[in-house]
């Protein structure tokens, strides 16, 4: 459990990390201003949601120095849903006598 | 018997009993919304090229960056609510938790009365087209969770408070898991912002 | 819960009980209840297959004027009959119900860690259950696209439809407040000296099939979500651009994929394959090991097992999808993990086979059920392999074939392990134990009645009879050959049906007049045995906190130079 002086510590961490987000925020709005091109912009723009995700899991939700056990769980976790991210796609991508071009989605269901 | 666990940790977890809970459901939470999140990338590719539009030609870039700071403020104030209880001052609590609160229902007025309202008043509807429907369905949902957020921290800031004189100890535990929930439908929103308003 | 012994009124003692005893005990007589309702469908259906468009007798004036079962009716009893059996009765029995009150007394507990939410979980599943019933009552009726509730098809149907979706969400939040509660009790409340290795069995399946529940359900829940804003708010997520309903081309903006719900709802679907049958093998692992009188043959390698079965359950759910277009490349893929996870499955069913190797086996009644479930369930399991490689499954996916498949697997697998764990525990819960001669009369009949019912559908299935025939396949000159089995499998279901009689009487009698017995009848050695008999509501679980100090099935183990014939967990032996 944190004691109180511990926990003075912890409010400066919060206001850094509370000035990533906001820098995080205009960032990933200023790039998309640049219309770096769909590929690159989703690439950018899921990095920094990336980086500001993990500010707040780690900060916020003390992820950082969380017990293994949490660890585990979150680890199953995410590994089940990059199987339903990732493999969803490439099934649906996969289709007997169709490329994986954008049309298929629409018309290859029979 | 009494329930073990309920306020002290787990000699070999180092955890309390409703920490583990929380941190299951948001497990499940991350499957909901992966779901959501796979529903919307097998969509978009599997669009017809240059039928999916640019997420800033159609909604409003200003109002969704202030959204997320709006949110990501009340995430700070949200740690800090919990951070006051640790301090034993509790008068700074119900500022700091009172806050969030606002700043929760601030986030859905904004959502509801600038973005969904002149949406419909323009018939744009989730019928409207793929977008749309992902658009309404995800923040929709997204909204439900901030709703069902503000009702529990409505509950911790009033009536529930009352612990905080008994067991101090297990009430500020109550207020870092609602904490993690909250901070959760934050990082939901960190996603979902740049996926649908600017890509 | 500091406040929570003290004398409460019926409501909350009886109705808003947070005792997961009693809450066990409402959750398996719920369930059996629409057991029985899924069944009393499939009986009206089966009429219908061995004599096609005759009335149905005693109910047939509520189906229709000419009393026969219409087409409709045939398309929602059939979808109806898939749900119900499985999402409100099966699983309900099976997890909410068993583990339930079994589980926190195998590790020692006094209570689920969250009794408040467990009472939760409970109501969300009743009301789930109400709405499915409603939905019955609706103008068009209830949904009749398949338990699969299939897209477009599905999203085009009927207002039950949408009840079926409601209903859902409300079954997946019962079952994700269930595993939070069985998950978090299981890694925080086992009692001093119960270590991950000590844990029975039984405790092992409840835990992984939680997991299953917590991580494959939400997928369904989004998906459920976006049909639903399909049928209310008019979006394509599931419905392709151009499509044709009754000659017009439906009036919605499309671009969705029907093929999306598929795999939203097989990622849960599959994995719910195992949350149906895990609990069953624990239950059968307990009472074999209970009537052989020797200890569980490998435990830790059916707990390994386990383990790689919950998690390859994740990644073999396109199987059921072979017929859809899919390139080989992803079959092979899905093919591949198919038989791989068949392997965890048939270490488990192997090691319980050898348990029976060299024991002195009691022929009780919940043995008898739990020695049936073997050669079921392996039936099941094997005839699951040629479903398993695409080439196979081409021809027999949409037969009978698979409906024999399945139901090896849940019907004469799973529903005998519930019975056998209905009979196994009933002086555990009641503190009487039921009829043996009634239930032998049940058990007899049920696995002629059950092997009746599904063995031939393998022989119908591979003649090539599709599954899904109003008629039973009598216009197909295919189906001639085979078609008189029909008739043979609804006669087997009537039988079925009667002796289940014997069963309800048991149960009902038993209640009050069955034989008072010990707090231990069964000389088991796990823990639940060591509480009271019939364990009192709202009074906590055991007059003092258990300790435990062996291995879960310590029977006839050397001890000191002799034999003890059953060392329960919380024994003291003093080693010499």
């Amino acid at each position: 459990m944190e004691r109180a002086e511990d926990v003075k510590k912890h409010i400066k961490v919060y206001l850094w990390v509370f000035a990533g987000l906001v820098i995080g925020t205009i960032v990933t709005v200023a790039v998309s201003n640049l219309q770096a091109g769909v590929a690159l912009g989703i690439f950018i723009a899921m990095v920094i949601a990336t980086f500001k995700g993990s500010l707040v899991a780690g900060f916020f939700m003390h992820l950082r120095t969380e017990k293994k056990l949490i660890y585990f769980v979150l680890g199953i976790t995410a590994l089940l849903l990059l199987v339903l991210m990732f493999i969803t796609f490439f099934t649906i991508g996969d289709q007997v006598g169709v490329q994986i071009v954008p049309e298929s989605a629409g018309h290859s269901v029979h | 018997m009494e329930i073990p666990y309920t306020v002290d940790a787990h000699p070999e977890t180092g955890l309390h009993n409703s920490k583990i809970g929380i941190w299951l459901f948001l497990a499940s939470e991350v499957m909901l919304f992966g779901g959501l999140f796979s529903a919307y990338i097998l969509l978009r590719t599997g669009s017809l090229p240059g039928v999916w539009p640019l997420g800033s030609d159609i909604l409003s870039v200003p109002i969704g960056t202030f959204n997320t700071l709006v949110l990501i403020i009340s995430s700070v104030t949200m740690v800090m609510s919990w951070a006051s209880l640790k301090m034993n001052d509790f008068s700074k609590y119900k500022l700091y938790m009172g806050t969030t609160i606002l700043l929760g229902s601030l986030f859905l007025v904004i959502k509801i009365f600038y973005e969904y309202i002149p949406k419909f008043s323009h018939h744009h509807f989730p019928s409207t087209d793929t977008f749309y429907a992902i658009y309404f369905t995800l923040t929709g949902l997204h909204g439900l969770h901030v709703l069902g957020g503000i009702l529990v921290n409505l509950y911790f800031w009033g009536p529930g408070s009352k612990l905080w004189k008994t067991e101090p100890e297990r009430f500020s535990n109550r207020i870092e898991v609602a904490g993690l929930y909250w901070h959760f439908v934050d990082l939901v929103w960190i996603f979902l912002f740049p996926t649908l308003y600017l890509l | 819960m500091s406040s929570a012994y003290h004398d409460e009124g019926f409501w909350r003692k009886y109705v808003f009980s947070t005792d997961h005893k009693w809450i066990g005990i409402q959750y398996a007589v719920t369930a059996l209840f629409f057991l029985l309702i899924g069944f009393c469908l499939i009986l009206v259906m089966r009429w219908q297959l061995a004599y096609p468009g005759e009335a149905v007798p005693i109910i047939g004036k509520l189906l229709s004027e000419e009393g026969m079962l219409t087409p409709d009716l045939y398309n929602s009893f059939g979808a109806m009959h898939g749900t119900i059996m499985i999402f409100l009765g099966v699983v309900p029995l099976a997890v909410g119900g068993f583990g339930n009150y079994v589980l926190p007394l195998q590790i020692g507990a006094p209570d689920m860690a969250f009794p408040k939410i467990n009472m939760a979980s409970y109501w969300s599943f009743f009301v789930g259950g109400v709405v499915m019933l409603a939905s019955f009552f609706m103008p068009q009726g209830a949904a009749s696209s398949g338990w699969t509730m299939y897209p477009p098809l599905s999203v085009i149907q009927t207002t039950g439809e949408t009840m079926w979706l409601i209903g859902m969400v409300f079954l997946i939040t019962s079952s994700l407040l269930g595993a939070i509660n069985f998950i978090t009790t299981v890694i925080q409340l086992r009692t001093k000296g119960m270590t991950w290795m000590r844990l029975p069995f039984f405790v092992w399946t409840q835990f992984i099939t939680s997991f299953l529940l917590l991580l494959a359900f939400p997928p369904l829940e989004s998906a459920a979500i976006l049909q639903l804003m399909d049928r209310l708010a008019g979006t394509s997520f599931f419905l392709p651009s151009g499509l044709y309903v009754g000659g017009e081309v439906l009036n919605v903006s499309g671009g969705g994929s029907p093929l999306l719900w598929q795999h939203l709802f097989w990622f849960l679907a599959h994995p719910e394959v195992y949350v149906l049958i895990l609990p069953a093998m624990g239950i059968v692992a307990e009472i074999i090991t209970n009537n052989t009188r020797k200890p569980l043959w490998g435990y830790r390698s059916m707990v390994y097992s386990l383990i790689f079965l919950g998690f390859m359950s994740f990644i073999v759910w396109a199987h059921h999808m072979f017929l859809t277009g899919m390139g080989t490349t992803m079959a092979a893929f899905f093919q591949t993990t198919t038989m791989i996870i068949s392997i965890p499955s048939v270490i488990i069913l192997s090691a319980m086979f050898i348990s029976l190797w060299g024991g002195s086996i009691r022929f009780s009644v919940p043995m008898l059920f739990a020695l049936a479930f073997l050669p079921m369930f392996g039936i099941g399991g094997l005839t699951g392999l040629p479903l398993g490689l695409a080439s196979a499954d081409i021809h027999l996916h949409d037969t009978y074939y698979v409906i024999g498949h399945f139901h090896y697997i849940v019907a004469p697998g799973t529903l005998l392990a519930l019975f056998a764990g209905i009979y196994y525990w009933f002086p555990k819960v009641t503190g009487r134990k039921m009829n043996d001669s009634l239930g032998r009369i049940h058990f007899f009949g049920t696995f002629i009645g059950m092997n009746g019912v599904f063995m031939p559908m393998f022989i119908q299935g591979l003649a090539g009879v599709s599954r899904r025939l109003y008629d039973g396949g009598t216009t197909y000159l295919h189906a001639q050959p085979v078609l008189q089995w029909n008739e043979f499998m609804t006669i087997s279901a009537i039988l079925l049906g009667l002796f289940q009689i014997p069963f309800i009487v048991n149960f009902f009698m038993s209640i009050k007049r069955g034989k008072k017995v010990s707090s231990n009848p069964w000389e088991a050695t796990t823990l639940e045995w060591a509480a009271a008999p019939s364990p009192p509501i709202r009074h906590g679980n055991f007059s003092s906190v258990p300790e435990v100090y062996h291995s879960p099935y310590e029977y006839n183990v050397p001890v000191n130079g002799t034999v003890e014939e059953f060392v329960p967990q919380n024994k003291v032996l003093e080693v010499e």
